[in-house]
């Protein structure tokens, strides 16, 4: 069995709108639908959509402070929604927009309560607070409130405090944002080895491609309360519909390039960009190319993944 | 007791002091609220003065008594957090901002962990705001002072007067889950827990009819019951009756407070808020 399943999953939500002095009309949006997917233990996880796609919806699902309306998840076994208190005590949550530490106390106050609340066993608590304290640069902190810190080091903070009780599932909603590229590549890092060295499951949702390409092996987007596409990452390239390109430097200028199963999509003097499907090799469209005209340089770029990814959306 | 009641005992003890050293990190705020406190006190002592110079036994209060009352009043304001300044100001704004899904996602007790972090508070202010006015007021005026029993059944009291405070203040706030904007509530609950506790005037100063209403009203929990046990007038049987008033508020107020979480917790997790 998987550590997180979910079949069918669906909420709706009723919007109750004032029409008038007394009427009220009230609609239903379906927020998420027919949301079927499983995640095993140790993988990491890109949950990626949209705003309003239903990502938020989801995880609130799969922690049990939201009820589905229809479907079922199992998360470490249990129903998130009925079993709120015990999976919490199994799973770690981090909101990169909120926090869970303690605005006015020291960080090492929030971590104690943290301890009395998940009644974290003291060598557990010990070790956990050494090791997470080293690797996230947390030393010189502990000893500081919360409200002095910057979003970078609450960050920290807050990841380390969703960490004390040795969760086996770690959910990050946007945890880079607003972060710096020296401490989004730091926070990467962390989260490569704990899910490299403990095993420890992530699911992340983000808007920062970046977050993806450094840590998931797997993607799963949502668009419009459903999965688009689900798979590892390098057919997320191949998969949607895009294309690779094929940049040709020419010894002269010339009239477009005609050749089989690619087109050009730009000419800048001496230099012509040929698009082809990202599914299909370069080599006999290169060779192809060398056959027929005078070329002075190639060379092959990768889609963008963001590229792909508004073709899903848009799709 | 068991093992798991134990920690919860411990948690809760750990919220409240670590809700104590919180409070104590604003010194300067503090020593602006001692000033005021002592400054009102002040102000009514000469306008009890005035009144008790007309009618030197009203309310049944003697001058000395009343003077008294006057600085208790001032001494319990910020303990109860009459009018704001509670741990029910930071789950309403929790509510507001919607941080309250990081309580619940939590396993432990909503209503427990904000009474524990009251209590906290309520004796910080107690040990500053309390003590500090009541040492200007003895000094200025002489105060009046209890009994031995006087002072266990004030010390009881008090600690009462903070819980229902609590849970009036926790159902108005938790109200923010239906309603969006919860002001006009709170200032009407302001203006009655002014009038109710007895911190304009003593409830005995009532007419009749009202003055009874008043005095089973939760609110004379605040300051009239303290007030009245610190000053003698509550002893023996007496005492402990205007105690288990006091405790019978604390209890069904709790326990009110406990479904309205609920209902609202379920509206959260089951309507999606």
């Amino acid at each position: 069995m998987s550590l997180i399943e979910v079949k069918d999953l669906s909420r709706e939500f009723t919007i109750r709108k004032r029409a008038g002095l007394l009427r009220r009309t009230s609609v239903v949006k379906r927020a998420v639908h027919d949301l079927t997917f499983e995640i095993d233990a140790g993988e990491m996880v890109g949950y990626i959509g949209p705003n309003g796609a239903g990502k938020s919806t989801t995880i609130k699902m799969l922690t049990g402070i939201l009820v589905p309306s229809g479907g079922s998840a199992q998360v470490a076994g249990l129903e998130p929604s009925r079993r709120r208190r015990e999976l919490a005590r199994r799973i770690g949550v981090v909101f990169g927009q909120r926090t869970s530490l303690w605005w006015d106390l020291p960080l090492r106050d929030s971590f104690e309560l943290l301890r009395r609340i998940y009644r974290i066993p003291d060598k557990t608590f010990r070790r956990n607070l050494e090791d997470h304290v080293a690797m996230l640069d947390l030393g010189d902190l502990l000893d500081t409130p919360v409200r002095q810190l910057s979003l970078g080091q609450r960050m920290r903070g807050d990841i380390a405090a969703a960490l004390l009780h040795d969760p086996e599932i770690l959910y990050l909603d946007e945890p880079t944002i607003g972060l710096d590229v020296v401490s989004k590549g730091r926070l990467r890092e962390f989260l490569r080895a704990l899910n490299h060295e403990r095993r420890t499951t992530l699911m992340l949702t983000t808007h920062d491609l970046g977050d993806i390409e450094a840590l998931c092996d797997r993607v799963i987007v949502i668009d419009d309360g459903t999965a688009v596409f689900d798979g590892p990452l390098p057919s997320l390239r191949t998969g949607g519909g895009a294309s690779r390109t094929l940049v040709v430097d020419l010894v002269d200028e010339a009239a477009p390039i005609a050749v089989e199963g690619a087109e050009v999509v730009k000419v800048e003097g001496p230099r012509q960009w040929l698009a082809f499907p990202a599914g299909s090799s370069a080599a006999p469209l290169v060779s192809q190319v060398a056959a027929g005209y005078d070329v002075a340089d190639l060379s092959i770029h990768e889609p963008d993944i963001e590229d792909v990814i508004r073709n899903l959306y848009g799709g | 007791m068991s093992g798991a009641q134990h920690s919860q005992v411990g948690l809760y003890a750990a919220v409240a002091a670590r809700s104590f050293r919180r409070y104590s990190t604003y010194t300067a705020a503090t020593l602006a609220g001692i000033f005021t406190n002592s400054v009102f006190g002040i102000i009514l002592t000469f306008a009890y003065l005035a009144l008790w110079e007309q009618n030197p036994t009203a309310g049944g209060y003697e001058v000395d008594q009343a003077v008294t009352f006057v600085w208790i009043g001032q001494a319990l304001l910020m303990t109860i957090a009459l009018w704001s300044g509670g741990s029910t100001d930071d789950l309403a704004e929790r509510i507001r901002n919607g941080d309250i899904a990081v309580d619940l996602y939590r396993p432990v007790s909503v209503l427990g962990w904000y009474l524990a972090a009251d209590l906290g508070r309520g004796l910080y202010h107690f040990a500053t705001r309390g003590v500090a006015p009541t040492i200007v007021g003895a000094v200025l005026f002489g105060l009046v002072v209890p009994s031995p029993a006087g002072v266990v059944g004030f010390a009881i009291s008090i600690v009462l007067a903070v819980v229902v405070s609590f849970s009036v203040r926790f159902l108005f706030a938790v109200s923010a889950f239906w309603i969006l904007d919860a002001t006009g509530p709170r200032v009407l609950l302001s203006v009655l827990a002014t009038f109710f506790s007895g911190l304009t005037l003593p409830l005995n100063l009532f007419p009749e009819g009202l003055r009874q209403v008043a005095l089973a009203l939760p609110f004379a929990s605040y300051i009239q019951t303290p007030a009245d046990i610190w000053l003698g007038r509550h002893t023996g049987a007496d005492m402990l009756a205007a105690i288990g008033l006091q405790i019978l508020w604390a209890v069904v107020l709790l326990a009110l407070c406990s479904l309205v979480l609920r209902a609202a917790t379920r509206k959260v997790v089951v309507q999606g808020g």
